[in-house]
């Protein structure tokens, strides 16, 4: 009794983590990088929520941002380009009893991996997913990215991006399924940190789209916004985010937006300056994938057994009755068919 | 292996015409029935049927399907015969066989689509649906009759059978029904049970209601009769009873059971022939042992995602074919970069790009050792036989989980859709995966601790305190930290080349089919086994000093080869892809490109082995195997 008493109060000490617990390795992105903000961000939301670390995977493709998962101390996977989200779908099917967040950038989510974008919202599987938004490819050196601005001097468009952006918002909010939608930006963390947190709060698949400031490559594109907030539009509801008194200090121009909505939020979603900051939609009715399909049932060898026997049965040619049925069955023993011994 | 099933032409039905009573029953070892219509028509139930009862009555079978590749090609048309080829057999039939020694065809067109392909003995017995003769289409009757009159003058015994107007007695809509008077009269000319060709309806058509499964029984008594009544010929093929209980399912089917009883859990897939079949029956079954079949939003999706239920849980599976194959490429590096454990199902069809989709080939071996770009050592595997297509997935999960390693298991579009019987697997729990370890990881272990000499390591699972790292595509040391450095590249390069030689350790030589030295040694891998062994043993009977050898792990290849290889004069590798011959004006060796395991051969063995290829979508015949190898045998 006494000894149960202690083991459960160690546990209850060991099990209380400090943001210590959630940092990996010395991020090497580049000083100013809005980046940082969204790593120190979602390190707070680790603590705050007490995560398990050994419960919690991050993943992510290819790119600046996608190293996310090398500055947590959790399990990670640190994939290949634009294919963060099936491998995230996997692990959730395979493990529903994991914490899944998938980190991605403009050009892993919205271009090279756009299929698995439209498909993941639809799938609707219960994780967290940011997408860093830099409006530009930072590993590669600056090539125009989908969601670079129509003009934006880049590697790859010397003369100025071609084509309107690509605008992930509108995007999201027109795929069938989709069941929450917010946009945040790294200069104010407070927001960003309470956008996250509604997010990981969400049962289903929780799109945030950070804009996220790339100072080596575009060091003045959101100066303008930096210095004026009523560049800023913050969404707020009672079944939306609550602002706090000191951000609504600074941020006052505002707007009340029910994330029921979902015309609205895609109104919203289409406005560009000032910037629509908040959830824009919450729809915690719709089915997630994973159990719709049942993801993680207990599977005791005797049920595959059983399921096994019963296929075979339906198949089965049964020797005359003076062969064998009487005889013991003397079927191959459970190894010699294995191709290799 | 003793299949050594005999190539000799069975005895000739009597040729007369003139339809009689009498029952004169020819007795034989082996006979190939091939049953055609235009697709929807449902010749490939009756042949699957067919076989299924001959099989039941313990005879050999492996049953071939046709398909024509589009799924509603013009109706009575030359590129639209769909159904089956049946070959029967006394014991194990291990192939599709030769020509057809007797075709029912339900129009003359998806005949002469078979007649046109070679597919037809020289003296084929066919029985012909006779309705297009009096077709009120002018022009359909004259097709018929000029069809009808050039097949009786190339010598083939053509026997009309008026089977609409017969039909037409019994129910209404011929198109549904023709099929199973089809079976009955086939029932009557192979001497099969007709009470277990009752009971193979009301096991087809159980699930619909009784007054189908009646009429289909009246169409098959129909038939029955009507052959009983006007065909002057009967075969029997005296089946040798099997002693222990068989299963009958094609090789897809027989992969989908392996993928049950190995224990995996998630199979991703995208549709794509010929390889959809599997995931389709998977997709009935699979859920029932708590099991899940995705179908991704393309094949790069499906790859991602069983790598990320592997990663997170218990080895999974991916299945596709050629060019979903292709697609997959980056991500399967990926696995063997990060070394999670991963089984990618190839049912290989013809190539390149959208190819022959419904046709067999075997023209990914090479694209399955050596594909990903960079160093991508992975475990290829090829089932040569039905039974192996089970265990081969089995074996497949298995090296996956030990070694850390993709497993690529090469079947085809010839073992995906051909049925033959074999023992009834016995279940062992050895077979299932193991439960997902969430053990704490003890103090100082790292994620990649490859073991020095072997490369092996054990592989940390989400879930388990004190294992938490990020795995990563990147180049990394044993912590799983990105890493640039020379020396660690190297290091965990040849940390993951090793578990190949190790795993290749384990490996028994594979056994020679035949004397252990002669004149010649053929050398084949993946579903050409049963036709090569087939005309290796009977070139054997004729006293040429010939054996072969068939792989089925090609990746590692299993120790002892170079030893097999001292006892032969010869070599040829017979596969079914590309391989340039020296007739070629412009070929000589210089630049002969030989075909994928010659090639393999050549360069592990310094040995000159000789390659024979065909790309002609068929699975090779025994007969045309043992005409290449007497031109081998002439040559020198
Ligand atoms: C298949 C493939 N194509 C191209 C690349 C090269 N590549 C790496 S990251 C990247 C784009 C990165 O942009 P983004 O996703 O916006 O991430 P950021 O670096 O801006 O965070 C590209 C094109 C790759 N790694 N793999
Ligand atoms: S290049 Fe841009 S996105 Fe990449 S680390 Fe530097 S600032 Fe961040
Ligand atoms: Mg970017």
């Amino acid at each position: 009794m006494v000894i149960a008493t202690t083991d459960c109060l160690l546990r209850m000490y060991d099990d209380r983590h400090e943001l210590e617990d959630y940092q990996g390795g010395v991020p090497r992105w580049c000083t100013g990088c809005g980046d940082n903000a969204i790593l120190a961000a979602v390190q707070r939301l680790c603590r705050d929520e007490n995560l398990r670390p050994e419960k919690t995977v991050f993943v992510s493709g290819i790119g600046c941002s996608s190293r996310f998962p090398h500055y947590m101390r959790t399990y990670g996977f640190h994939g290949i380009h634009g294919r963060a989200l099936p491998v995230a779908e996997g692990i959730k099917m395979a493990r529903p009893d994991l914490n899944v967040f998938v980190n991605t950038g403009d050009g892993d989510c919205c271009s090279i991996g756009a299929g698995h974008w439209i498909h993941a919202v639809r799938y609707n599987m219960n994780m967290t997913v940011m997408l860093h938004d830099n409006q530009i490819y930072g590993l590669t050196k600056m090539q125009a990215s989908p969601t670079s601005p129509r003009g934006l001097r880049s590697n790859t468009t010397p003369h100025g991006a071609y084509l309107e952006a690509l605008q992930p918002l509108t995007v999201t909010l027109g795929v069938q399924n989709v069941s929450f939608v917010a946009q945040a930006v790294d200069w104010i963390p407070d927001v960003l940190y309470d956008i996250l947190s509604a997010a990981f709060h969400h049962k289903g698949f929780s799109f945030v789209r950070i804009i996220q400031r790339c100072p080596e490559w575009l060091p003045t594109m959101w100066e303008p916004w930096l210095h004026d907030p009523e560049r800023v539009v913050l969404l707020s509801h009672e079944r939306g985010l609550k602002i706090a008194a000191d951000i609504a200090k600074i941020y006052r121009n505002r707007l009340q937006h029910d994330p029921v909505n979902l015309n609205g939020a895609r109104e919203i979603a289409s406005r560009l300056d000032p910037i629509p900051v908040g959830i824009l939609y919450r729809n915690p009715d719709v089915p997630c994938y994973e159990e719709l399909r049942h993801a993680g049932r207990l599977r005791p060898p005797q049920l595959i057994k059983a399921g096994l026997e019963t296929e075979f049965d339906k198949f089965t040619i049964w020797p005359d009755e003076k062969h064998s049925r009487a005889s013991p069955r003397t079927t191959r023993s459970a190894d010699d068919g294995l191709l290799i011994s | 292996m003793t299949n050594a099933t005999t190539l000799k032409r069975p005895p000739t039905a009597p040729p007369a015409r003139s339809a009689a009573t009498e029952n004169a029953v020819t007795t034989l070892k082996e006979h190939v029935v091939e049953i055609v219509s235009d697709s929807g028509e449902g010749a490939q139930r009756c042949g699957q049927s067919f076989g299924a009862i001959a099989a039941k009555m313990g005879n050999g079978v492996w049953t071939v399907e046709i398909i024509p590749a589009e799924i509603r090609p013009p109706a009575r048309s030359v590129a639209g015969a769909s159904g089956n080829r049946i070959r029967l057999g006394a014991r194990r039939v291990s192939n599709g066989g030769d020509e057809a020694n007797l075709v029912v065809a339900f129009n003359e067109q998806v005949l002469l689509g078979r007649v046109r392909a070679g597919e037809l003995e020289a003296d084929c017995i066919i029985l012909l649906e006779s309705m297009w003769r009096e077709h009120s289409n002018a022009e359909i009757a004259a097709s018929y009759m000029q069809a009808y009159d050039g097949l009786v003058k190339a010598g083939y015994r053509v026997y009309e059978i008026p089977m609409e107007r017969e039909c037409l007695k019994v129910v209404a809509d011929t198109r549904r029904g023709k099929n199973m008077f089809a079976l009955g009269m086939l029932c009557n000319l192979y001497s099969l049970d007709l009470q277990l060709a009752r009971e193979q309806i009301a096991l087809t058509f159980g699930k619909k209601d009784a007054s189908v499964v009646r009429s289909n029984i009246m169409l098959l008594e129909a038939g029955y009769d009507w052959a009983a009544a006007n065909l002057d010929f009967r075969f029997k093929i005296p089946a040798e009873q099997a002693k222990e209980p068989q299963i009958v399912v094609n090789g897809n089917m027989a992969m989908a059971l392996g993928i049950l009883a190995s224990g995996m859990e998630v199979c991703a897939m995208y549709p794509i022939t010929p390889a959809t079949s599997a995931s389709h029956y998977l997709s009935e079954v699979f859920e029932k042992v708590g099991g899940i079949v995705h179908q991704a939003e393309d094949e790069i999706a499906a790859c991602a995602f069983a790598i990320g239920a592997s990663y997170a849980g218990k080895c999974a599976v991916t299945i596709t074919s050629g060019p979903g194959y292709s697609l997959k490429q980056e991500a399967i590096g990926l696995a063997v970069m990060g070394e999670i454990p991963l089984v990618v199902v190839n049912v290989q069809r013809g190539g390149p790009s959208t190819g022959l989709p419904t046709k067999a080939e075997q023209g990914d071996l090479l694209t399955a050792i050596f594909g990903s770009h960079g160093d991508a050592p992975k475990v290829v595997l090829a089932p040569s036989t039905i039974e192996d297509c089970f265990y081969s997935i089995i074996t497949a999960r298995r090296i996956a989980e030990t070694f850390n390693m993709v497993v690529v298991v090469l079947s085809d579009a010839n073992l995906a859709t051909s049925q033959q019987p074999f023992r009834r697997p016995q279940f062992s729990d050895a077979w299932l995966a193991p439960p997902i370890d969430q053990s704490a990881v003890p103090d100082g272990w790292k994620p990649y601790d490859w073991h020095a000499n072997s490369g092996i390591f054990r592989r940390f699972v989400p879930g388990q305190p004190g294992g938490m790292h990020t795995l990563t595509g990147l180049a990394h040391d044993a912590s799983s930290h990105v890493a640039y450095d020379p020396e660690i590249n190297q290091h965990s390069i040849r940390s993951r080349s090793l578990k190949l030689a190790a795993l290749q350790k384990t490996l028994k030589p594979p056994p020679v089919f035949g004397a252990a030295s002669g004149d010649l040694l053929v050398i084949g891998w993946g579903s050409t086994r049963g036709a090569i062994e087939e005309a290796v043993a009977s070139l054997q009977a004729d006293d040429h000093k010939v054996s072969s050898l068939h792989l089925t792990l090609l990746q590692p290849m299993p120790g002892g080869i170079k030893e097999i290889l001292r006892g032969f004069k010869q070599f040829l590798a017979i596969e079914a892809n590309w391989s340039d011959t020296v007739q070629e004006k412009l070929v000589d060796e210089a630049n002969r490109r030989y075909s994928a395991l010659a090639t393999l051969l050549r360069s592990r063995y310094l040995v000159d082995i000789d390659c024979w290829s065909e790309v002609r979508g068929q699975p090779i015949k025994p007969g045309t195997i043992r005409r290449v190898i007497l031109e081998k045998l002439c040559r020198h």
